[in-house]
């Protein structure tokens, strides 16, 4: 067994396992933490098949951003003590061997079809990086655009949508606070010396002011 | 004689190439947590400095020694477990803000021919590293079990995913220049002195990336995650001891990444500023030319900046980093960016 085929059954079934832990453990957190070993598992896979461009972004965009913020919400939701549910498994499975025969049998199809039942090889020594940037923005760069006009399109209406003003919203104007000059805040008052003997008069001379 | 040894190795096939990987690790790992050391005894004096007073100056000649007490003060000390904290969680976040750390200087060209891995999306992979890196402070503010640690894993967290974007858009500044995320071909574009340096063309995004690089340390003017004065100490409230020492380290690797960083993208890595140094000449070697002493010049310049701006400017508030992230920092990227994408498409076109 050569060091990659080595690597690749490691990783094989650090994913595996983890993928089966996403679903099988009942704590939230540890079910998406499970899921970005299992990202980070597919990654390492692909880089060793020579895919490292689609390995890295993978890591970059699902574990770096997307799980990060199921993270934060599970978290802010803070659910500690799980309950085990109510077992439903004779209901459903025969559903779920009907489902997940049907998946095998399409990945299954998928792969015999677009490889010839090789599976994926790797191609040696390309530069993977140019040449799907190359494909990119040369073969494919009109559907490229017009899916960054979609998602941008989409960001623009989402932030839209939640971020609108309420008449109880409250706001800082920076420019505002740093154009704030002391006299706005502060006001000095002249006033004079109040003596014991006098105090009614001095009392009378500011209620007249 | 390094020549030498790689053939050795090489002859010896695949367990050979594993065993001279393993030596290059070494020669990686090990000395960073000695240099580690070395700048903190480095902060405690400069700050000393800073504010008119000597700092550690007693163990040891000039205080040398004095990180090598607090490391063993660290190591001595007892673990102690929060109260119902999550356990493995909590001993893995540690680990997983150091290795991220250190696992980014895989890619890292030291100088012309020293480096581990020269893989095309060396840039990418870094950014990945720091990605799974910010696992690390949400572990441990969760595992923790604390509102203190809780509260300062999600400013931290928010507040490296806002300066993450920014980082990686004065990146995309220097591939557009380069062509290429390689690091080591990156360095290699900027030969030809110091007007060859991406610090010229890309100034602003020098800038953003220097800022957004110290604001994703969690350094100040922008450790509101640790904020002593509200939180304590952070997320990191409830480690004590190694556990805490271990995100100590991570937290200096990766200042030390981000001044490699700077150093390779924009100011030409371990390229002399003068090509004219490479050839003064003695006894067919060029003590000043090219090499990892440039590269470690440039980096302990940016290293005492960040001492230099901890003992100087005091904290940001919260709201003030998040503007200062989304509203400055990324509209002043993406000018630039498109700036230079036409200016590298005109001198394509017509140049």
């Amino acid at each position: 067994m050569t060091f990659s085929a080595f690597l690749f059954y490691t990783f094989s079934a650090i994913l595996i396992g983890s993928a089966i832990s996403v679903v099988s453990t009942r704590h939230p957190i540890h079910s998406a933490l499970s899921l970005v070993l299992a990202f980070f598992t597919t990654a390492a896979i692909w880089v060793t098949l020579g895919a490292e461009f689609l390995g890295l972004a993978l890591v970059v965009i699902y574990v770096g951003a997307v799980m990060v913020f199921f993270l934060f919400v599970i978290m802010m939701v803070n659910v500690r003590d799980f309950k085990k549910p109510k077992s439903n498994w004779r209901v459903y499975f025969v559903p779920l061997l009907l489902v997940g025969v049907l998946m095998f049998a399409e990945l299954a199809m998928l792969i015999i079809y677009s490889t010839g039942g090789r599976g994926a090889v790797p191609e040696p020594e390309t530069r993977n990086t140019f040449l799907l940037g190359k494909a990119m923005f040369d073969h494919y760069i009109y559907a490229l655009e017009i899916v960054a006009v979609l998602l941008l399109s989409a960001m623009v209406a989402a932030i839209a949508l939640t971020h609108r003003k309420t008449s109880s919203t409250k706001r800082q104007v920076p420019s505002e606070q740093i154009a704030i000059k002391r006299d706005d805040r502060v006001r000095l008052v002249k006033m004079d010396v109040v003596r014991d003997e006098d105090e009614p008069e001095d009392n009378k001379k500011q209620a007249d002011k | 004689m390094i020549d030498h040894l790689a053939e050795f190795f090489a002859e010896l096939g695949m367990t050979g190439t594993v065993i001279w990987t393993m030596i290059k690790i070494l020669c990686i790992t090990v000395p960073l947590p000695i240099i580690v050391a070395f700048i903190t005894l480095a902060e405690r004096r400069v700050i000393g400095a800073a504010q008119w007073r000597f700092g550690p100056n007693r163990v040891g000649p000039k205080g040398l020694l004095q990180p090598f007490a607090d490391v063993l003060k660290m190591l001595f000390k007892e673990i102690v477990w929060p109260e119902r904290a999550n356990k493995m969680l909590y001993i893995t976040a540690p680990l997983l803000v150091l290795l991220t750390a250190i696992a980014s200087w895989a890619v890292i060209p030291f100088s012309d021919y020293l480096w581990l891995a020269n893989i095309d999306a060396g840039l990418l992979y870094i950014m990945m590293m720091s990605s799974i890196g910010v696992y690390g402070i949400i572990i441990a503010g969760w595992a923790s079990n604390s509102r203190y640690a809780f509260l300062g894993a999600m400013r931290s967290t928010a507040q490296l995913i806002s300066y993450e974007l920014a980082m990686g858009f004065s990146l995309v500044g220097v591939i557009l220049l380069t062509n290429s995320l390689n690091l080591i071909e990156i360095v290699r574009h900027q030969e030809g002195g110091v007007l060859n340096w991406h610090i010229l063309p890309l100034l602003p995004l020098f800038f953003v990336y220097w800022f957004a690089g110290i604001a994703e340390t969690n350094r100040h003017p922008f450790d509101m995650a640790e904020g002593e004065s509200e939180l304590v100490a952070g997320f990191h409230v409830e480690y004590g001891g190694i556990t805490f020492a271990l995100f100590f380290l991570a937290e200096y690797i990766n200042m030390m990444i981000i001044s490699v960083l700077i150093a390779t993208l924009f100011l030409g890595g371990w390229l002399a500023p003068f090509p004219v140094l490479n050839e003064l000449t003695i006894f067919s070697v060029a003590p000043l030319g090219d090499g990892f002493l440039w590269l470690a010049l440039k980096v302990v310049f940016f290293l005492f900046v960040y001492l230099w701006i901890r003992a100087t400017f005091p904290r940001y508030r919260y709201d003030q980093i998040m503007r200062l992230g989304w509203k400055v920092f990324i509209p002043l990227t993406l000018i630039w960016i498109i700036l230079v994408a036409i200016a590298t498409q005109w001198s394509r076109l017509f140049g």
